[in-house]
């Protein structure tokens, strides 16, 4: 198994304030845009994000929800063993919000998805936009893309990317991990 | 992410299932009552299922459950009433269900007057089955929503103290109450005149308790049950005036103990036999919690259960 690092140190660090700083640009003072972490690991870029966000702007009232898409998902009885659900909290209104949905890694697409059925349960948002920490290009299943991106990367379908967080694996870290070839 | 499965593929008992299984079962709830709470009642998951409800005996709040549960994880459903069937014209179970099969249909609910009989039909033909109650045998839904509706109220099971009170000897739910309570790690009881206690039920490892008073005083939930006339083939007690004098839950018992008990019913309430109104509507009955838990349980057991299909 080969291991490449494609974000550590201070250039995860600077990727994560870049983004917030794009955010800004378009959202102002976040009045009327709250943000939703898909679950399970999308919350944590999205919790992330809300602290960056909450210093810059210096306010504490930045909206953050986790979303989880397990019921929305369209690979249910199509493949082995069963993803447990997560827990929704979204405890605020998102009709008429715009919504930055966030996860660490974009794939297929098929994730996004299933995310934005599962996000119309909960009200109509004015408009929603999509954030990944990683961009896996040329590989989606369906036509979703990105507004905003960390790091884009060109991967093999037989690639994994592995982000770790600070505050859940110690360390801020994103890794393409190769099965080696024999 | 874990990856969980049901160590079984119908839903025919508490007794064939694990301690694993009712807890996957009872989490994965959690995670549906959230759903039913939303503007938006409904997940995709199940669009492309079909599932027949077959009820050979009556039933509204097991029934409407089922229906509502399927209807909000989109699956397809068909009813079906033994009443107004071609069973009425001498059809057998096997012959009935095979010819519902023969739709496609992926998954089927019964409930049978007949103990066992989903047992029976789970060897015969190729469907998922889930009980939904057979004879005085077992009622796993029901055991799966009191089980969910203790939990949310006292946060854990184990070591949680729970009486039955009134008619085991024709109870599907106490049989099944008994054994899911018991795989949580709680203590039960069952309280009730000798006669509708069946013999021997102490090697259950239940308590057996012929007083009321002394029933409630140790525990911390009483399931209140309905004395089911229609299984009672003989008089098992003089009248209902009198059971309900002995065995009736009323405000002054409930407000003389001491210490604040949960009260449950699994319906329907016979008010003034088992327990009276004031006590069906007070503070401490969860009587209506519990119909809107057995959603969100029903739902968890068809999603995981539709889940292991290949």
């Amino acid at each position: 198994m080969q291991k490449r690092t494609l974000l550590d140190g201070q250039k995860f660090q600077i990727t994560i304030k870049r983004l917030c700083h794009q955010l800004i640009e378009n959202h102002n003072d976040f009045s009327n845009t709250v943000l939703i972490g898909i679950q399970p690991r999308g919350s944590y870029f999205a919790d992330r994000v809300q602290n960056e966000l909450s210093q810059i702007l210096k306010k504490t009232t930045i909206k953050k929800g986790n979303l989880d898409i397990t019921f929305f998902r369209d690979d249910f009885r199509r493949k082995d063993g069963l993803v447990a659900a997560n827990a929704n909290t979204i405890d605020f209104i998102i009709e008429g919000m715009n919504v930055i949905l966030i996860d660490d890694v974009l794939w297929t697409g098929r994730t996004i998805r299933s995310a934005m059925d599962a996000l119309l349960a909960y009200g109509r948002p004015a408009r929603v936009e999509l954030m990944v920490l990683i961009d896996r290009r040329f590989s989606r299943h369906l036509p979703i893309e990105p507004d905003y991106i960390g790091q884009q990367v060109d991967s093999l379908n037989s690639q994994h990317v592995k982000v770790s967080w600070k505050e859940t694996e110690g360390e801020d870290k994103v890794i393409l991990i190769s099965e080696s070839i024999k | 992410m874990a990856e969980e499965k049901l160590s079984t593929r119908h839903l025919l008992g508490i007794k064939d299932i694990n301690r694993n299984d009712i807890e996957l079962i009872l989490q994965t709830a959690d995670n549906f009552k959230d759903v039913i709470n939303r503007p938006i009642k409904k997940v995709p998951a199940l669009r492309d299922i079909t599932i027949a409800n077959i009820f050979f005996e009556n039933s509204t709040r097991t029934k409407l459950s089922f229906e509502l549960a399927e209807k909000r994880l989109s699956a397809d459903t068909i009813n079906f009433a033994a009443s107004s069937s071609s069973v009425s014209k001498g059809e057998t179970l096997i012959d009935t269900v095979n010819n519902i099969l023969a739709m496609k249909v992926d998954l089927v609910v019964m409930r049978h007057p007949y103990a066992g009989a989903g047992q029976f039909l789970s060897r015969h033909v190729n469907a998922q089955i889930v009980n939904a109650g057979d004879g005085a045998h077992e009622h796993p839904t029901q055991a799966l929503l009191d089980a969910f509706s203790i939990r949310q109220k006292l946060g854990d099971i184990e070591g949680k103290k729970v009486v039955i009170v009134g008619d085991i000897l024709h109870s599907r739910v106490a049989i099944s109450n008994i054994l899911c309570l018991q795989k949580l790690g709680a203590e039960v009881m069952v309280c009730g005149p000798t006669t509708l206690i069946p013999k021997h039920i102490e090697s259950l490892g239940v308590k057996v308790e012929h007083n009321l008073i002394k029933a409630l005083n140790w525990c911390d939930v009483a399931n209140m049950l309905r004395i089911q006339l229609e299984r009672q083939d003989i008089k098992y007690f003089p009248s209902q005036r009198e059971y309900a004098m002995m065995y009736g839950l009323n405000k002054q018992i409930l407000d003389n103990l001491d210490k604040e008990i949960i009260v449950m019913h699994p319906g329907p309430i016979n008010r003034g036999v088992e327990i009276t109104s004031d006590v069906a509507d007070s503070k401490q009955s969860i009587i209506l919690e519990q119909v809107e838990n057995g959603v969100a349980v029903r739902m968890a057991v068809l999603y995981l259960l539709a889940s292991q299909r290949d």
